[in-house]
């Protein structure tokens, strides 16, 4: 005879099994789709680069890493360190970082309007804000690229009022990576804003002013405290992808402005040294993490009232 | 009791909300009042009826359609909420949830440009005003609802208002703890001397804690007045009705003078019954008397009307004796049970219900 303790705990135990046998898909899944590729990304990181591309199987090599951040001169074999990566993370970064406070920068009034609206409306603000989602991200590109061009809306528009004599060169430059990077990820900024800014009590707002703060401090001292998972939530999913951008700095930057994005494109097609991609690719990686963990860090250790 | 010196005034004020497209929502109909200095002023009416729109024009979150509101005299319409000297409790606290307790306190002041030294002090002492001093760096959300409440208190005070507005302040209290709250802000009020504007929908809160109580029904206030006033001599059926329990005779005006009428009623009697001030009616009136001021007998000949005990009503304190009136209409008497012994009467007696002049009043509607 079983005693009801040992009943229990064979329900438990088949309890347990249950939830691991229910959840094998996701599992099975998520080591197939995500885990498993940065697997062979860092295993490919430490091959012999093929003739053609690809790897030399089993071949291990340290070369994919050591061009990272060296490069060794053709003819006298020197080292000196890969200036031109260098440059490229560090353009990435910079120009993420902009993206980044830029979309916060437009977002937040955005959504903090579509928050205040009547319920009824905020429907069709979140639809509009949303409708640059439906068209393909390469057409979108394209269409910045009519706007931004020499012959361009904004070149002839500022011609027609004879503010300039010759067309402004925004093509192919850093601030036209900077405007599709920011029209592209506005709406990942505004979604998370508006989600956190919608369930504010704005009758918090009206204790605020109640008690002598004026706009600006019930702003500071308020509604940011309040929206901060929102900003956080936004940063990430701006900045993250802005990293990683490829089709518009590829479009709009050209060979000039490359981001990290392209150059690692470039080591998997053109460039043929697919470990050098790959080690790329995990050094992306490592500067996303250590900067969410850096940003996280801050951003939930301001939040202590003092906001 | 006597108004001191004006606090706020309201002039003719109007609030009218312009739902979209459709009708208009008139949510205060030309409200004049005015709340003196030191004054424990409540607002009591059903919900709806514009008590809420009221204080928010006090505080400046909303603006009159129409009409003026003073503070000491002023104008206060140009002055944005955050320049005005009044304070609010809302009805929900609306505490900061990121903050401290002693942060929520500190707010207003620090907002004021106070020193740190005094704000830190001030909070110290609204700790212990109102009892709290161990809670000081809980997060609000850490605390219980009458702390909360209490919370809330002491930061609408903290920065010494001149008026302090309290919407429904009680109303998520259970009833044990309101009436400790109730004692409590009575001596809040007393003791800092700051006028207060209570909202209430609960007309028991209304009497025990007012110096004087406004009536108000739809966005109309209909009477202003002591407690005892508005108990003891409702102007109107609303008044009379919503707060306590009353009976209400018909009847004819047979004649009026200083502050008195004549009054036929259709249940057989001729009575005389106050008038409100200024009023002289005539016609049909309604004539209403409070149940614990009549009483039942049992000589017939000294009653003021006759008729059948229908029910009676036994409540611990009191008895309810529930008279079907002779002429019609039923009639409901309120016996406080004095001593412990059986009930003088029975069902189905034959009984007289007698009052005074001063105990009846003749409604202006
Ligand atoms: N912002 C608003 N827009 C439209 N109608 C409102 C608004 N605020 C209040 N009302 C309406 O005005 C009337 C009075 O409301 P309120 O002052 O909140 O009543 P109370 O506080 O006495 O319950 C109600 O009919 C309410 O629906
Ligand atoms: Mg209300």
């Amino acid at each position: 005879m079983a005693t009801p303790r040992e009943i229990a705990m064979a329900a438990e135990k088949r309890d347990i099994r249950n939830r691991w046998l229910l959840s094998a898909p996701a599992l099975i899944i998520i080591f197939l789709a995500a885990i498993g590729p940065l697997f062979v990304m860092l295993l490919y990181s430490f091959m012999a680069k093929g003739d053609y591309g690809d790897v030399k199987f089993g071949q291990f090599s340290l070369d994919g890493w050591f061009n990272v951040f060296l490069t060794r001169d053709i003819f006298d074999d020197t080292l000196t360190f890969a200036d031109a990566h260098l440059s490229i993370l560090w353009r990435s970064i910079s120009l993420s970082l902009i993206t980044t406070v830029t979309t916060l920068f437009f977002g937040f009034p955005t959504a903090y309007f579509i928050a205040t609206r009547p319920q009824n409306q905020r429907d069709t603000w979140l639809f509009v804000v949303t409708i640059p989602f439906w068209t393909n991200i390469l057409i979108r590109t394209f269409a910045m690229q009519e706007v931004l061009r020499n012959e361009g809306i904004i070149n002839s528009v500022l011609r027609a009022m004879h503010l300039i004599d010759s067309p402004i060169q925004i093509m192919f430059t850093n601030w036209a990576v900077l405007f599709g990077m920011v029209y592209v990820y506005l709406p990942l900024m505004v979604l998370p804003l508006y989600a956190s800014m919608e369930k504010i009590d704005f009758r918090l707002v009206e204790a605020g002013y109640d008690l002598y703060a004026t706009r600006l401090q019930v702003l500071r001292r308020i509604i940011i405290p309040l929206v901060k998972p929102g900003i956080i939530a936004g940063s990430i999913l701006v900045f993250i992808p802005s990293l990683g951008a490829y089709v518009t700095p590829r479009v709009l930057g050209g060979g000039k402005s490359m981001m990290l994005g392209n150059l690692i494109e470039l080591q998997f097609g053109q460039g043929r040294d697919w470990p050098l991609g790959a080690a790329l690719s995990i050094t992306l990686m490592v500067v996303v993490t250590l900067a969410l963990l850096v940003y996280v860090r801050n951003a939930s250790k301001g939040g202590g009232g003092n906001g | 009791m006597a108004i001191g010196k004006a606090a706020i005034e309201a002039v003719g004020v109007t609030k009218i909300f312009q739902s979209s497209g459709q009708d208009s929502l008139k949510a205060l109909d030309n409200v004049s009042v005015t709340i003196g200095e030191n004054e424990f002023f409540t607002l009591l009416g059903p919900s709806g009826c514009g008590k809420t729109t009221l204080l928010r024009l006090i505080a400046g979150f909303d603006f009159p359609t129409d009409g003026q509101i003073l503070l000491h005299g002023q104008d206060i319409a140009p002055l944005p909420p955050f320049q005005r000297p009044v304070n609010t409790v809302f009805q929900s606290y609306a505490l900061f949830p990121h903050m401290t307790v002693g942060q929520n306190i500190g707010f207003g002041l620090e907002m004021q440009g106070k020193p740190k030294a005094q704000v830190a002090a001030r909070v110290e002492q609204m700790l212990r005003l109102v009892q709290m001093e161990e809670l000081k760096n809980r997060r609000t959300s850490q605390i219980s609802g009458g702390q909360q409440q209490r919370v809330a208190l002491a930061r609408a005070l903290a920065p010494e208002p001149k008026v302090l507005l309290l919407d429904e302040p009680l109303s998520a209290l259970d009833y044990k703890l309101r009436k400790e709250m109730q004692i409590e802000l009575k001596r809040l009020q007393s003791e800092t001397g700051i006028t207060f504007i209570f909202v209430t929908h609960d007309q028991e809160e209304a009497l025990t804690m007012s110096d004087r109580i406004a009536v108000m029904s739809k966005g109309k206030i209909l009477q202003v007045g002591s407690p005892r006033d508005i108990y003891d001599r409702p102007a109107v059926r609303f008044v009379a009705n919503f707060i306590g329990e009353t009976n209400f005779l018909e009847g004819e005006v047979v004649s009026t003078a200083k502050g008195q009428a004549k009054i036929a009623l259709d249940a057989g009697a001729t009575i005389a019954a106050g008038l409100g001030e200024g009023a002289t009616p005539s016609g049909r009136v309604t004539v209403v008397v409070r149940p614990e001021h009549a009483s039942v007998v049992a000589a017939l000949g000294k009653a003021t009307l006759t008729g059948k005990l229908q029910n009676i009503v036994y409540f611990g304190t009191d008895t309810h004796y529930h008279v079907n009136l002779n002429g019609g209409g039923e009639f409901t008497v309120r016996h406080q049970n004095v001593h412990a012994g059986a009930l003088a009467f029975e069902k189905g007696d034959k009984v007289g219900v007698l009052f005074g002049a001063e105990a009846a009043r003749v409604l202006r509607d």
